[in-house]
């Protein structure tokens, strides 16, 4: 059947699934439904104590069976040792068929690949991976689907109880014997829970592991006691110099500097920035060198910023050191400037997966973005975005916040160079959709500007801030021009992904790669 | 163009291509490994070939590492390549030897 972005999802897909095609960004607004809920099991007796000895234990005591769902999150990121210490020792209790629902899984991950090859963990679902699992499964040794879900579909579904986890595994910075979680004050700390919690809420075990354990009352408590059934120490939950980089450093590249520049002068010809403006940006180069230009026009013109959103770096808290921004809300640390802010400013906040991004609760803080500037891997005619699947078709990176974002801010502005090396990113149509084009408002380029026609409002922005517009078209024929046209990828029959649209419907589909034919 | 001996001109960096051309036995024998094979396999093999009968290459054996390099890098490496391969020395080029610049290379 074909979806609304003209995607072809086969309808074994969406029957084994048991899923609907993707029919636009906002179909399911106003929807009502009934959450999911935990079963929990009483904890009265004072006497008795969560604490474990270690995995090994908890995991028999959670009564691991064939076919559950265990979850995982990713604060941690390429320092992460949770998940591997887990799976190692539920890999020994020989279950199998289990569904990992990780809030993202990455290249630290690459030892679970043998359990995906012995069928002891059948179906993944993630914002995305990276490395040897994303090799895994283009190339079809993962048994069942992985399901690519944007951090406010993941917990949507959780929520919905689309997926309905069985044990979650929450490494913890700090930790008190009773289950109270932070994530600063350790040895490895990481910021934020914001991704975790709806795991500690909807799962029906809750383990916490930690490598500090602390005196009681361990709060505030991101995740708090009252939904934790055990308590785990182990010697590291994290390598800390690969969980927290330092300071990203602010970019030489010109091009980057010149892209970062044509988005400055986008966003302050925009009627958006105005006193108490909100945005959203990343950690690429030009993300964060036009954080830092937008800064200095802030300053100038005294205009601040109300709301800084998302994945924190550097940059921004400097901007609410320097009084440029009320407040930043975070759901994810990428440097150890944001995580010593989060730690010191009150002015810089944790919340919840959910409160960030979820599509189906009363309201999300991305619905109150005027702007987020992303990157992507594709970006296509129709301004699709791509940003789990590279140019080869191979599953190599993840949706994180970037279809919920782009849904919920006024303005989207995409930043990508025409061109990865022979790889062009402007392309007739993308690998994969996880994007759609109706939420994507302007894409910026070196060679170029171009502003979606459904937005002439933000044409005349663009024409006030004297950028080089292009249309969309024309970019990709720049591109095509240098590069060659691309042929189109051959792929196997099988489905091996879905790429989950925010509102749990299918964007699109991953098939298995298979060997370049000659001819 | 005779391949006399071996030669290598390009690199393994992103954007580059290595390529390598050794005596071939008989005729021509063309290997081609590249990281945007997907994208842009037939279309490198089309450069390569076309740039080898350019340099009336017909006896070598020729393998292209490629690192998504664009066409006109790829006609360079190849060029290169040959004439290392071809015997072409500094002394030759000294003694009056040009290369064919705007002929066979362009």
């Amino acid at each position: 059947m074909i979806n609304a972005v003209g995607r072809d999802i086969p309808e074994k897909v969406l029957k084994d699934l048991n899923m609907k095609p993707f029919a636009g960004t906002y179909a399911r607004n106003g929807e009502e439904y009934t959450k999911a809920a935990p079963k929990v099991r009483a904890w009265m007796d004072p006497k008795e104590s969560k604490m474990v000895e270690s995995i090994a234990d908890v995991v028999k005591k959670c009564n691991i069976k064939d076919g559950m769902t265990i979850s995982f999150h990713h604060h941690f990121r390429e320092g992460d040792y949770i998940v591997n210490m887990v799976m190692e020792e539920i890999h020994k209790l020989g279950v199998k068929d289990l569904t990992i629902c990780a809030s993202s899984l990455g290249k630290a991950h690459n030892p679970i690949v043998p359990m995906i090859e012995d069928g002891t963990i059948t179906n993944i679902q993630s914002s995305g991976v990276r490395g040897q699992i994303g090799e895994a499964i283009s190339t079809g040794k993962l048994k069942g689907y992985a399901i690519m879900r944007s951090h406010g579909g993941r917990v949507r579904a959780i929520e919905s109880g689309d997926v309905h986890i069985d044990v979650a595994f929450i490494g913890a910075p700090t930790c008190d014997c009773y289950g109270n979680m932070r994530a600063v004050g350790g040895k490895s700390d990481c910021g934020v829970l914001s991704y975790a919690y709806v795991d500690a809420q909807y799962a029906d075990k809750v383990v916490a592991i930690t490598d500090t354990l602390v005196p009681y009352p361990n709060i505030p408590a991101s995740i708090s006691q009252v939904n934790v059934d055990y308590v785990v120490v182990v010697d590291e939950i994290g390598n800390p110099a690969k969980i927290a980089t330092g300071a990203a450093k602010p970019t030489t590249d010109v091009r980057k500097i010149m892209m970062a520049e044509y988005c400055t002068q986008f966003v302050i010809n925009t009627p958006y920035f105005k006193d108490g403006f909100s945005y959203q940006t990343g950690v690429g180069g030009a993300s964060i060198a036009s954080t830092i230009s937008l800064g200095k026009i802030m300053k100038e013109r005294g205009i601040k910023m109300g709301l800084g959103l998302g994945g924190i770096a550097g940059p921004m808290c400097e901007l609410l050191e320097q009084g440029l921004i009320e407040k930043i809300v975070d759901t994810q640390d990428f440097d150890l400037k944001a995580i010593e802010s989060i730690s010191t400013n009150p002015n810089h906040i944790e919340i919840t997966g959910s409160e960030y991004a979820n599509p189906m609760n009363k309201g999300a803080y991305v619905n109150q973005l005027d702007f987020v500037i992303l990157a992507s891997l594709e970006v296509d005619t129709h301004f699709n975005c791509n940003v789990v699947v590279d140019s080869n078709g191979m599953v190599t990176g993840a949706q994180g916040g970037h279809p919920d974002t782009a849904a919920g801010a006024k303005c989207t502005i995409v930043i990508a160079p025409l061109l990865q090396g022979r790889t062009p990113a402007i392309c007739t149509d993308v690998t994969t959709v996880t994007t759609p084009g109706e939420t994507v408002d302007v894409v910026i380029t070196d060679y170029g500007v171009a502003v979606n026609p459904a937005r002439p409002d933000l044409l005349e922005c663009a024409k006030a801030a004297k950028l080089p517009l292009k249309t969309i078209e024309e970019l990709r024929d720049m591109a095509y021009a240098i590069t060659g046209e691309p042929e189109p990828i051959k792929f196997g029959d099988r489905v091996v992904g879905v790429i989950e649209a925010r509102d749990g419907t299918i964007i699109d589909v991953v098939r298995q790669i298979k060997d370049y034919e000659w001819d | 163009m005779d391949v006399i001996k071996s030669s290598v001109a390009g690199t393994l960096e992103s954007s580059d291509a290595q390529v390598t051309v050794e005596p071939g036995s008989g005729a021509l024998e063309l290997n081609i490994e590249s990281s945007v094979i997907n994208q842009f396999g037939r279309q490198i093999r089309a450069t390569v070939m076309e740039t080898l009968d350019r340099l009336d290459v017909k006896n070598a054996k020729v393998t292209i590492v490629d690192k998504g390099a664009l066409s006109c890098t790829l006609k360079a490496r190849v060029e290169g390549a040959v004439f290392r391969a071809s015997g072409y020395t500094e002394d030759d080029i000294c003694a009056g030897k040009k290369l064919p610049w705007g002929g066979a290379i362009r």
